[in-house]
């Protein structure tokens, strides 16, 4: 990690599930010499209040992101494809179970 | 740089459930006199570690370590409520009354606990030889036959793992860092390393209480084999060097020359205003 | 941009530039990689790694009462609330990382001097009621600010803000009922209560910044909806907060001119010095020197902690890749004997 040359401990991005059955959602970041540190310094500052059941720690550098210039371009694809709904779907209206 | 956005879930919070230190006081029931002497032993103990560890909030190598440092810290004085309310209650003092008002010779703590902080290095040696003991008496202590014993050792328990994980990270981290910091971790271990035996030491208190309390020697060898064995994966030597003489009975007059400046910090306040509520 | 920049650049920027402000415009947030004026960007860096540093040296004050409380009980209250502190400080910093300077430089920018963070710090915590006193006033000061914050336009940011006002809560209600037991308790108590409320009633009020007439900043920071309301503004809603919660105490405001406004609707107050206020920024409060000597000092005596955990995890990512090299020497069965294990390792880690 770049950083590391420069003296300072690197960057990890934080995951926190905050219940059983849920997504593991983006917490913030923190600064850890090592993965095993990151997971235990995730701990104490993103679950003091019992917020989560299970955190993960990413390199932030490890990440790869959808480019932000094309952001209109990027999603244009999944706009205007209204048939991917169920609402589309019409005549079906006060036909139960469907 | 960090790039990526936080999602209110991952801020819901709650209290959870463990027992309280005023849930013991109303329901706890009165501890026996000598149950009430062994949990003012344990109680002291987690209160002056708690104490020194403290301090260290605000002035930690690294702001994620002040938080670290924090959380062992209030995970003690939790333990050491929840410790001298149970005793107080054998007496009709409240956890405030012994922790505030007891002479340095009414004290029961063991002289590790009360030893300086010095550098990082020295408190992580401490908190090595401290949360290992404590892992296996906490440990032992949920088979206790005193179910307020058993439920606090149960609570404790959870917390001092890691704590315990939390002093192995680092004495590898030292140990296997850089030159000074090997050089570091082993005087601190030099200097706590005379405090051992004192933890292992048994009284006559725990002939008594057979099936409620656990008797210190019986840790010994599990405590020392792991703490010994995380020593050799750290390349650090483990200290020879001879124990500092008790001078009295063991938790029974025998104490650090720190235990009055502890105690004179801690207490001056509460002491000024004797009866006041806060 | 130089002289040479084509048109099409131009181009590129305006269209971002356009969507930037159609952003604000919409009152919707700016997240870490969209393009971003680099005024904002200077702006914001500014403002989130002050607030940061604020919540780092406003550690100490307290923490010097860790091992004083009175019970054990505000014992343990004070270790968590200082322990939050540096916990906000931590989102701040990693909230001012996502606009592109590491915290290395944030920090280094608050040890020598050059970063400023708030003056309510620079004053001494002398009594327990102290605690009290910043817990109520204080800490609600910063609520009060916080709270529009929560709504600011960079994202990040307002999603720390979040986090962090759901948090403070405890510490102004904590801190209340410190001021509470004090002031029913002995006179002695009461009178602690009294003179802490006396010494922090006028630096709680300027931690809203100075009157708006002097306040150059904020036009701009309203118009980019990092800032919702202007510092007089929120001044008059934290006074208007504090006097019944003042009478609920049974303690009074150290302001004279401190009286309701039928017309106005509001208390109107007193003058705040302002030249004590622009002082103490500037480095003569009485406890500037102190405070940054102590930050000084934890961060150089931290130094050889930080190089060893630094040191033991390249030294364990060298045997990590030697391991893997002597694995990939060695025969099939060797190489999936360590893929196993790398596997398990990564399994652990995301583990529930």
């Amino acid at each position: 990690m770049s950083e590391n040359q420069t003296g300072n401990w690197p960057l990890w991005e934080v995951f926190v599930r905050s219940s059983r059955g849920l997504s593991h959602v983006h917490a913030g970041s923190l600064h850890a010499p090592d993965a095993t540190m990151a997971v235990r310094n995730a701990r104490d500052l993103y679950t003091r209040r019992n917020e989560g059941t299970s955190v993960w720690v990413v390199p932030a550098d490890a990440i790869t992101a959808s480019d932000p210039d094309s952001k209109g371009g990027y999603f244009e694809s999944a706009q205007g494809k209204s048939y991917r709904h169920a609402t589309y779907y019409t005549k079906s209206e006060g036909v139960k179970h469907l | 740089m960090s790039a990526f956005a936080s999602h209110d879930s991952a801020t819901k919070q709650s209290a959870g459930v463990a027992i309280t230190a005023e849930e013991i006081a109303e329901t706890g029931g009165r501890a026996p006199e000598a149950v009430a002497q062994y949990a003012l032993r344990l109680g002291d103990d987690a209160l002056m570690l708690s104490q020194r560890l403290g301090w260290w909030i605000s002035r930690a190598p690294e702001l994620e370590e002040d938080i670290a440092l924090g959380n062992i810290a209030l995970d003690l004085i939790g333990h050491a409520r929840f410790l001298l309310t149970y005793a107080g209650s054998a007496w009709g003092k409240t956890e405030d009354e012994l922790a505030y008002f007891r002479n340095e010779e009414e004290f029961r703590s063991v002289r590790l606990v009360e030893q300086e902080n010095g550098d990082f290095g020295q408190t992580i040696a401490r908190q090595l030889l401290f949360s290992f003991y404590q892992y296996e008496l906490y440990s032992a202590l949920q088979s206790s036959t005193d179910q307020t014993l058993a439920a606090i050792a149960d609570k404790a328990l959870k917390e001092v793992e890691y704590h315990q994980d939390h002093a192995a990270q680092w004495i590898l981290r030292l140990g296997l860092g850089t030159e000074e910091s090997k050089r570091r971790i082993q005087d601190g271990l030099y200097y706590m390393w005379p405090y051992l035996d004192e933890l292992f030491a048994d009284e006559p208190l725990h002939d008594e209480l057979e099936g409620i309390a656990v008797r210190p020697s019986t840790l010994r060898e599990r405590t020392l084999e792991r703490v010994t064995a995380l020593l050799a994966e750290a390349e650090l030597e483990v200290p020879n060097v001879a124990q500092a003489r008790l001078s009295a009975a063991p938790r029974d007059g025998a104490y650090s020359e720190y235990r009055g400046y502890i105690l004179a910090e801690m207490q001056w306040l509460a002491r000024q205003h004797p009866g006041a509520t806060w | 941009m130089t002289e040479q920049t084509t048109t099409a650049d131009q181009a590129a920027t305006t269209a971002e530039q356009q969507h930037f402000e159609h952003l604000i415009s919409e009152d919707s947030r700016v997240e870490p990689r969209d393009w971003m004026p680099e005024a904002y960007r200077k702006s914001l860096t500014r403002q989130v790694s002050q607030h940061a540093h604020s919540e780092i040296i406003g550690m100490q004050p307290e923490a010097n009462w860790i091992t004083r409380a009175p019970s054990l009980k505000r014992k343990a209250v004070l270790m968590a609330k200082v322990q939050d502190e540096a916990g906000h400080g931590l989102y701040l910093y990693s909230a001012a990382e996502t606009l592109g300077t590491p915290r290395s430089v944030l920090n280094e920018q608050l040890l020598s001097g050059k970063a400023k963070y708030s003056s309510i710090f620079n004053y001494p915590a002398r009594t327990w009621a102290d605690m009290g006193a910043i817990g109520w006033l204080v800490d609600g000061a910063a609520i009060c600010n916080q709270v529009p914050l929560c709504r600011a336009s960079y994202g990040p940011y307002g999603r720390a803000m979040v986090r962090i006002c759901k948090e403070e809560s405890f510490h102004q209600r904590q801190g209340w009922e410190i001021l509470y037991e004090l002031s029913h308790g002995t006179e002695a108590q009461k009178q602690m209560a009294q003179d802490a409320v006396n010494r922090f009633y006028g630096p709680a009020l300027q931690m809203f910044g100075p009157p708006d007439a002097d306040s150059p900043n904020s036009q701009q920071s309203m118009q980019w909806n990092i800032k919702r309301f202007s510092n007089d503004e929120l001044r008059q809603r934290f006074v208007d907060m504090i006097v019944p919660q003042a009478e609920a105490l049974g303690l009074t405001l150290p302001d004279p001119d401190l009286k309701w406004n039928e017309e106005r609707g509001h208390y109107d107050y007193g003058q705040l010095d302002w030249d004590e206020f622009m002082s103490v920024i500037k480095g003569s409060g009485p406890c500037n020197v102190q405070r940054m000597k102590r930050r000084r000092e934890a961060h150089a005596q931290g130094a050889w902690v930080r190089e060893a955990a630094e040191a033991y995890a390249q030294r364990q990512a060298r045997e990590a890749a030697e391991a893997a090299a002597a694995a990939s020497a060695t025969d099939a069965e060797a190489t999936e004997e360590f893929t196993v294990v790398a596997g398990r390792g990564s399994a652990e880690l995301i583990g529930a």
